[in-house]
């Protein structure tokens, strides 16, 4: 095996598949918890709060299971990764706003008179 | 250009190219290429989701995620995966060690957890559907059991290519090429997980707050 796949290759610890774990056990029972038990919070807010514990979840996922960093395949999983990001921003963002907008406009009749 | 090369250009030259060649392994590329196809896949959820996202709210006047969702299923269902991708883990820990007994046992395990996963899911599939609560009910029913289904799927295909790469390692041992294929099933295996995470928040936690 040539050094330069060696370095370029993912290789996890012990250490680090523990640590991802209990990382990922925590950022999954928080949202659980907010959601079942009876916290004191308004709906957004804890919307807001587990959909931020889901993205840093993520990303504890990547780090630490699917071993990425920077440098791995000389930055090609990075830059990827980034491109497939900004699609699915993209993507998700835009038909949201799209078809909220889709069915504001096109409500029937009735039901504009009834809002009004 | 019409004059021969002498024979100590013509040395110069050939080093040059040599120089500019690069190792090129077999299967060298795998990897990087499993993973430009994991993010294509990851741009079907993405369009999954928007679908899930949109329709998400309609309900035809039929039921909704607070009368159809079981949050401690949903929790069981998570820890059935997320230690799954413990134990994966630990199977790559072994290859590493070149201990094929101790990288089939976690391989063993691994699929334990993911037909734990998927009976779970196919349970609470069957009960929703003897609630009438079927694809055809509503736009929100069609966008949940696609996008769910479609991991769900994921899942079953993981573990074929589990049990697969099992019979593979159990007959050639850890050679180079399954090496590189429990590598690849690994990165699939912790797709699938991180993939898990948008589903049980967008749709399981974030549908009994609507």
């Amino acid at each position: 095996m040539s050094a330069h796949e060696h370095a370029s290759e993912p290789h996890g610890t012990l250490r680090e598949y523990v640590t991802g774990f209990i990382l990922s056990v925590i950022l999954t029972a928080i949202p659980f918890y907010l959601v079942m038990g009876d916290v004191p919070l308004s709906k957004t807010t804890i919307a807001l709060v587990i959909m931020a514990f889901a993205a840093v979840q993520m990303i504890v996922h990547m780090v630490y299971f699917l071993h990425m960093t920077p440098r791995s395949e000389d930055g090609w999983t990075l830059t990827s990764l980034v491109f497939t990001l900004i699609l699915v921003v993209i993507t998700l963002a835009g038909s949201l706003w799209v078809m909220y907008h889709m069915d504001t406009n096109m409500m029937p009749k009735h039901v504009v008179s009834q809002l009004l | 250009m019409g004059h021969a090369l002498t024979s100590e250009q013509a040395a110069a030259r050939t080093l040059f190219h040599l120089q500019d060649e690069h190792d090129h392994e077999a299967g060298g590329s795998t990897l990087l290429g499993f993973w430009i196809y994991l993010m294509s896949d990851c741009l079907i959820f993405a369009v999954l989701f928007a679908t899930y996202g949109v329709l998400g709210g309609n309900y035809a006047a039929g039921p909704g995620p607070k009368d159809l969702f079981d949050l401690p299923l949903v929790a069981l269902n998570t820890s059935m995966l997320l230690l799954s991708s413990i134990t994966y883990g630990f199977a790559m820990l072994s290859s590493y060690r070149n201990n094929v007994a101790g990288t089939q046992a976690w391989l063993f395990i691994t699929g334990l957890f993911g037909a734990a996963f998927l009976g779970i899911e196919l349970y609470e599939f069957a009960h929703m559907i003897h609630l009438g609560a079927t694809p055809q009910r509503s736009a929100f029913l069609s966008a949940f059991f696609t996008l769910v289904g479609t991991h769900g799927l994921h899942v079953t295909f993981g573990i074929v290519w589990l049990i697969t790469l099992m019979v593979q390692i159990g007959k050639h041992g850890l050679n180079r090429a399954n090496a590189r294929r429990l590598a690849c099933l690994s990165l699939f295996w912790h797709f699938l997980d991180v993939i898990w995470i948008g589903v049980f928040t967008f749709v399981y936690l974030m549908g009994m707050l609507r």
